[in-house]
């Protein structure tokens, strides 16, 4: 599956700026460790030691936050957008 | 002179200097503003402080540093009004409000934008915008006007008319997202990437809006003669006025401004809108998003940016929280407005429905004094009444009418 994933202005550094990012994953753990894999430092930024969504992280995909779905394991189909955005922001 | 330092880390430490930046580069954690407190003791004194303006900005020393002067309508100082009717409606003994309807636009959120947009125009920026349930964006766009710049407020589409109308008539851009509020916040968050340049009140200026929230801590503590109260009662949507309450008091008492133990804070929520009464309820401690479906729409925020720090506060402070019906919620409102002529909008009817709901099962204790924050106009929810706050009756102008009438509903003269 092709997928996109969109990242937010602090991650943006770690793939020499650009906003998003085109790779091959079939679910979105798989999307963030491919991206890691050719831009190193991603993951650890947006996964805690446990490997475990880091807690002011929101994923979402196709507009939906992940923790509605099946979170890390949730299965995306070709073309979908992922996108990393802080937690910590509003109110 | 402030004492405010640069920003700090809540999960890692990691500091920054003071500028728009609300993640943590390392672990995504939220910045706060930090301060040298040890500097401050002895400097800031009751009588510094009651020097200043009757506003919020009496507390400049203890808000983020805002250049020349701050961005200000006036905001702050409301009244602590002591509430003896409503008090013995719940069978309290002490009962406060914090009645902060009285801001310049309605809200406690111009104390959060007038810090906000002052940091703002310090660090440059010439553009202001929000992610909002309506009352932010109304303050946002009366400050922005007021200091000439730009706005674009960014609200949920099916907000209440009041809010969209308040919002809109300051002239700046309102755009109406066809989303929940948690829908509008992820735009924004994605939107300050794009646009680095438009201070977002509670987005990319979010560590210094929030500190604002400290001054309903601060001006109750002063108003009630530099005296704690043993419990507040404070409304939550994403949780930032709550810890920053908690944050308000700690900082008087680590400043010896205040004496006593720190008072037990108590939050209130829409049970259509929960996420953090029930993971405080189920003994969690993460937050699971909820899809709000409340009347009030300035609490319904399901996916809280601070819950984790509520929860950690609650659990520690030996609070807890209320969750509260809809139909609650209107009795609140009711309530408060005919024991004491205060007229809240729906959150304010959330604070009163979970006061009295957390009396009843015992966790606030009804012997000690209470504060409960009213962080928003009624003249803002109207809609929430229709039906059910309207005329006694439609008569005909003669006086037979109005006597028949006032004899059958109020039974004057039957004595």
């Amino acid at each position: 599956m092709s997928v996109v994933v969109r990242l937010p202005a602090q991650l943006r550094a770690l793939v020499g700026g650009a906003g998003e990012v085109e790779v091959e994953a079939r679910t979105v753990r798989e999307a963030i460790l491919t991206v890691d894999a050719a831009h190193p430092g991603l993951a650890e930024r947006v996964l805690d030691d446990g490997g475990a969504l880091r807690r002011f992280v929101n994923v979402f995909v196709a507009d939906e936050d992940v923790r509605f779905l099946d979170g890390l394991d949730t299965v995306l189909s070709d073309g979908e957008t992922i996108s990393l955005v802080p937690a910590v922001a509003g109110g | 002179m402030g004492y405010s330092l640069g920003l700090i880390c809540r999960e890692c430490a990691t500091t920054y200097p003071a500028e728009a930046r609300y993640v943590c580069e390392r672990c995504f954690g939220p910045l706060e503003v930090a301060y040298d407190l040890d500097a401050a003791r002895g400097r800031v004194t009751r009588e510094s402080i009651e020097g200043g303006p009757r506003s919020m900005w009496r507390y400049r020393d203890l808000l983020p540093e805002v250049g020349d002067t701050p961005v200000d309508l006036g905001t702050g100082w409301t009244p602590l009004r002591r509430a003896d009717r409503l008090a013995e409606r719940l069978g309290v003994r002490e009962l406060w409000l914090k009645d902060d309807t009285l801001n310049p636009t309605g809200s406690f959120k111009d104390r959060v934008v007038s810090v906000a947009l002052s940091v703002a125009r310090r660090l440059g920026f010439t553009t202001a915008a929000c992610a909002s349930t309506g009352n932010l964006a109304t303050s946002v766009a009366a400050h922005a006007a007021a200091m000439g710049w730009p706005s674009v407020t960014i609200i949920p589409s099916d907000l209440e008319t009041s809010k969209i109308v308040m919002a809109a008539v300051f002239g700046g851009v309102v755009l109406g997202v066809e989303g929940n509020y948690d829908d509008v916040n992820r735009l924004c968050v994605e939107l300050v990437s794009e646009h680095p340049d438009w201070a977002f009140a509670n987005v990319n200026l979010r560590p210094f809006y929030a500190e604002g929230s400290k001054t309903l801590a601060f001006e109750i503590a002063e108003q009630l003669g530099w005296r704690l109260p043993d419990q507040v009662v404070v409304p939550i949507a994403s949780g930032s006025q709550f810890t920053k309450v908690a944050k308000g008091f700690a900082q008087l008492r680590a400043l010896d401004l205040v004496e006593g133990a720190p008072p037990r804070l108590f939050g209130a929520q829409a049970a259509g809108c929960s996420p953090v009464a029930t993971a405080f309820a189920e003994g969690a401690t993460a937050i699971r998003p909820q899809k709000p479906r409340t009347l009030a729409r300035s609490l319904a925020i399901g996916n809280p940016a601070d819950g984790p720090y509520v929860l950690d506060e609650l659990r520690a402070g030996g609070g807890d929280c209320g969750s509260v019906t809809d139909e609650e919620i209107l009795e609140g409102i009711e309530l408060l407005a005919s024991s004491e002529g205060v007229f809240a909008e729906t959150a304010g009817g959330t604070t009163i429905a979970s006061l009295r709901q957390m009396v009843r099962r015992g966790t606030v204790d009804p012997e000690g004094s209470i504060v409960a924050i009213i962080s928003g106009h009624g003249l803002k929810t109207v809609e929430a009444l229709a039906g059910r706050s309207g005329v006694t009756a439609t008569i005909p102008p003669t006086l037979v009418a109005a006597e028949d009438t006032l004899t059958a509903r109020l039974l004057v003269g039957a004595s």
